[in-house]
């Protein structure tokens, strides 16, 4: 399934193409995603120094879509140059901001440069972000989109008319734990699923708890044997972006001992680090969870620390093989 | 008589539904709750920016219209089961150019529920 290709260009260690997928089916090891870093400006050799970074440690590489309802270089772009530089990109696209027609075109364009993994979000609101003025679209909601992504691997736009081909779609979705109603949460999920969701990336969550009863429901009912579910944990280096996401980011809620133990500790980066680790190990623990996806705000080898550490991902896996010295692919 | 069944609709639905006179009804299957009162017109489900305490992301003051619409799919009386059952159903993108029209007639004549033909969600799952 895993087909190999050497990298285009040299500097970046080689990712496996599809490794994401072929994990996400084989689920042999625990698939570790992160999101990419956004950016506002630069050029190609900013985009692949901050992949040099990273892509060694993870197997795909989420590309975020105006995240937060902020603008910034596009998901499209953004995408083909990842693909182009040796990067294994999973492209985010959000409902917000495209009608159904741009976002078709989008989604085969990125596919005529190699981009496989897609990833449909309803995305945050308009009201979320720095142009609140800004007109929303949701032409498609998160299911519609996920079933269109579906008609065009088939090789059909949703109006019937045919692609040239069947471009390889590898497509994937989002679900929240945490916001109400709970209970129908994992029936949301299911509901992807039976859209053409092969993975399922979880919103950020600070209640154990609550993801334990979503992974038991998704067990119960299909949704983890059938899609790679992925909860996902977020690098923070003090206590105030938890204060921040808990007053300003939608859908994620932090609970006030979480942000007074990293607030009252003396060192309060080395304790949210502890944190974070704490909640992947927690997260890996549990029956039905296929991976971990990563959200890094600090940018200090965090990332690459905690993948050592817990021994996940692919670098550690060719550093125990010890193939060669530049064996990242497999 | 077709530009006053619409009014006649708007007349009754408004003030009971909020009714944006999408001309494709599936009030039966949101609980009698209408998605397009939603501030993302979403047809299938809650986004995942409802707060904590079930209000809407976008309108704080405002109850989730989902968080509603599954509250009521599962308690309101007097509901018939095949609706209830419709619940988690996949509904199609809204036809925008069904906008305005009268969903008593869309229902009768079957145009709220043809859908582009590229539309087969779930053929190969």
């Amino acid at each position: 399934m895993a087909k190999t290709e050497k990298l285009p260009m040299d500097g970046i260690p080689a990712m496996t193409i599809n490794a994401f997928e072929a994990l996400c089916s084989s689920r042999e090891r625990a698939i570790v995603t992160a999101e990419f870093r956004s950016f506002d400006g630069g050029d190609l050799a900013d985009i692949e120094k901050a992949l040099a970074e990273v892509a060694p440690y993870v197997d795909a590489l989420n590309i975020t879509d105006n995240p937060a309802a902020h603008a910034h270089a596009s998901n499209t772009t953004m995408a083909a140059a990842v693909k182009t530089l040796g990067g294994n990109p999973i492209m985010q696209v959000v409902c917000r901001d495209k009608n159904r027609l741009a976002i078709q075109a989008d989604l085969v364009g990125v596919t005529m440069f190699g981009v496989e993994n897609f990833c449909a979000l309803t995305g945050d609101d308009v009201t979320a972000g720095d142009e609140k003025e800004a007109r929303r679209v949701f032409d498609l909601d998160g299911p519609q989109l996920i079933a269109v992504m579906t008609g065009i691997s088939h090789g059909n736009y949703l109006s019937g008319r045919k692609l040239k081909s069947e471009p390889h779609m590898f497509i994937g979705a989002v679900e929240n734990p945490t916001a109400p109603p709970l209970e129908h949460r994992v029936e949301r999920a299911l509901k992807k699923v039976e859209a053409g969701a092969k993975f399922i990336q979880l919103q950020i969550c600070y209640q154990p708890e609550l993801l334990e009863n979503f992974m038991a429901g998704c067990v119960a009912n299909g949704v983890a044997q059938r899609a790679a579910i992925m909860p996902t944990v977020v690098f923070t280096k003090s206590a105030r972006p938890l204060t921040f996401m808990d007053a300003s980011v939608p859908g994620i809620s932090v609970p006030q001992a979480v942000i007074d133990r990293v607030a009252n500790s003396e060192d309060q980066a080395e304790e949210s680090y502890q944190l974070v680790k704490e909640q992947v190990i927690h997260a890996l623990s549990l029956s039905g969870v296929a991976g971990i996806h990563l959200t890094d705000f600090r940018h200090d080898g965090s990332l690459q620390r905690l993948t050592r550490e817990l021994k996940i991902g692919p670098h550690e896996q060719s550093q125990q093989s010890q193939e060669s010295t530049n064996a990242y692919s497999r | 008589m077709p530009k006053l069944l619409p009014l006649i609709e708007h007349v009754v639905k408004k003030p009971i539904w909020d009714c944006r006179m999408c001309g494709q009804c599936v009030l039966h299957s949101t609980g009698m709750t209408c998605p397009m009162t939603c501030p993302k017109t979403l047809r299938n489900g809650p986004c995942g920016g409802v707060r904590p305490d079930g209000n809407c992301e976008v309108v704080p003051d405002m109850p989730c219209v989902w968080v509603k619409a599954h509250d009521r799919s599962l308690n309101m009386p007097l509901l018939p089961q095949k609706w209830r059952d419709e619940f988690n159903h996949l509904r199609p993108p809204v036809n925008n150019s069904l906008q305005g029209d009268s969903s008593w007639i869309n229902l009768i004549n079957g145009k709220d529920r043809e859908t582009p033909d590229g539309w087969d969600p779930g053929h190969d799952h």
